[in-house]
């Protein structure tokens, strides 16, 4: 791991100029696919993919998942390869600024468990929560709120009342 | 309007998004979803976080910077007639859902410290806490699949079909596009001014 002659990670880009790199994808996605970014989707369709291996028949019959498999399997979705792109991209980028590598990120006070058992149910809350939406931050605010969706607007409003309304009961985690 | 005067007929508007095409051109535009996530220094759960905190502003400016271009992006192709709006896939809106689904959401941002797309540049730049994160999303998608049965009804709460902003507050789009950018910069300038206030305070 010490690597004493290895160059410092590179500083990240501008946010705003990031910003018009991410909304220029999401116009490309828009006039080429007909539909805007999405991550969650990808995520849920795993996750059936992998019940289904395990237990078919609870999968396909359903009410929410069943319609996933009715065309071949739930993976064969636009939304998967988006999100292996995604991976691949992040990986490519992450590596050119050498920034990758195997760490648990959190708050200079919090243990390894604690960030990590949080981190397991925020991301239960998170993957309910994008199938009650319909979308997550990608495919609700980025999205929706780009095409002036109203009830994508008031995803992201409740979005960041939900996180500001929860973030002094898990400060320790981050501070 | 027929889609087949335009220059530029979308894949959805065809019905080709279940096509090989599809599926590749989904694909490097993931790529390049992918690299903007991580340039913006997404791939750090801390940075994300820290809009919470007053500690970083990047998750505001990122966002709304993408927005407005997107917007601007897509409102000028349309007036131009490139694009047909109708050939833009829209979600229908379901406000009951979205907002209680978007508070669960953020509580679980902000203790999960992804979402699900910043989730997947996390776990490819090495981060731990991302993959766990993501197991538990998967667990959450099927915790909603097998309990829907008792959520089928609500997730139909406050249906309105295809909603805009415009046609919500009586506007036409030019004037919303106009207040959108506004409140964009007008949240630029706060966060600006937080940033410099903190960086002072810390000197």
């Amino acid at each position: 791991m010490n690597a004493p002659l290895a160059p410092a990670p590179q500083r990240f880009w501008n946010p705003y100029l990031a910003g018009v790199g991410l909304g220029l994808t999401l116009l490309l996605s828009f006039v080429t696919l007909g539909t805007g970014l999405g991550a969650s989707g990808a995520i849920a369709r795993g996750a059936a993919q992998a019940t289904h291996v395990v237990a078919p028949q609870a999968v396909e019959s359903n009410g929410y998942l069943g319609a996933w498999f009715e065309g071949g399997p739930a993976l064969r979705h636009y939304l998967v390869f988006m999100a292996g792109g995604v991976l691949v991209g992040g990986f490519l980028s992450a590596r050119a600024a050498r920034r990758a590598r195997f760490q648990v990120e959190r708050g200079p006070t919090a243990s390894v468990r604690h960030r990590l058992v949080l981190a397991l149910v925020g991301g239960v809350l998170v993957g309910f929560a994008s199938r009650m939406a319909g979308g997550c931050t990608s495919g609700q605010s980025l999205t929706g709120g780009a095409l002036l969706l109203d009830g994508s607007w008031a995803f992201t409003m409740a979005v960041f009342a939900g996180g500001f309304g929860a973030a002094w009961f898990v400060r320790k985690e981050w501070n | 309007m027929s889609a087949s005067a335009l220059p530029l007929a979308t894949l959805f508007a065809e019905g080709r998004l279940d096509t090989t095409a599809a599926f590749v051109l989904a694909g490097v535009l993931g790529l390049a979803f992918g690299f903007w996530l991580e340039r913006a220094g997404f791939s750090s759960s801390r940075r994300l976080t820290g809009v919470f905190y007053g500690r970083d502003f990047a998750v505001i400016q990122v966002m709304f910077s993408a927005i407005v271009t997107a917007l601007l992006g897509l409102r000028g192709l349309v007036t131009l007639g490139l694009v047909d709006a109708a050939t833009v896939y829209q979600m229908e809106t379901f406000l009951g859902p979205q907002v209680v689904g978007g508070l669960i959401f953020g509580v679980g941002f902000v203790m999960g410290g992804w979402c699900p797309g910043t989730a997947l540049v996390g776990l490819a730049s090495g981060k731990g806490d991302a993959l766990v994160f993501l197991g538990g999303a998967a667990l959450g998608s099927l915790a909603y699949a097998f309990a829907w049965p008792s959520l089928a009804s609500f997730s139909t709460a406050g249906a309105c079909g295809v909603c805009t902003l415009p046609e919500r507050f009586d506007l036409s789009p030019g004037v919303t596009t106009l207040l959108v950018v506004a409140v964009a910069l007008a949240a630029f300038v706060v966060v600006e001014v937080l940033a410099a206030r903190r960086a002072r305070a810390q000197a």
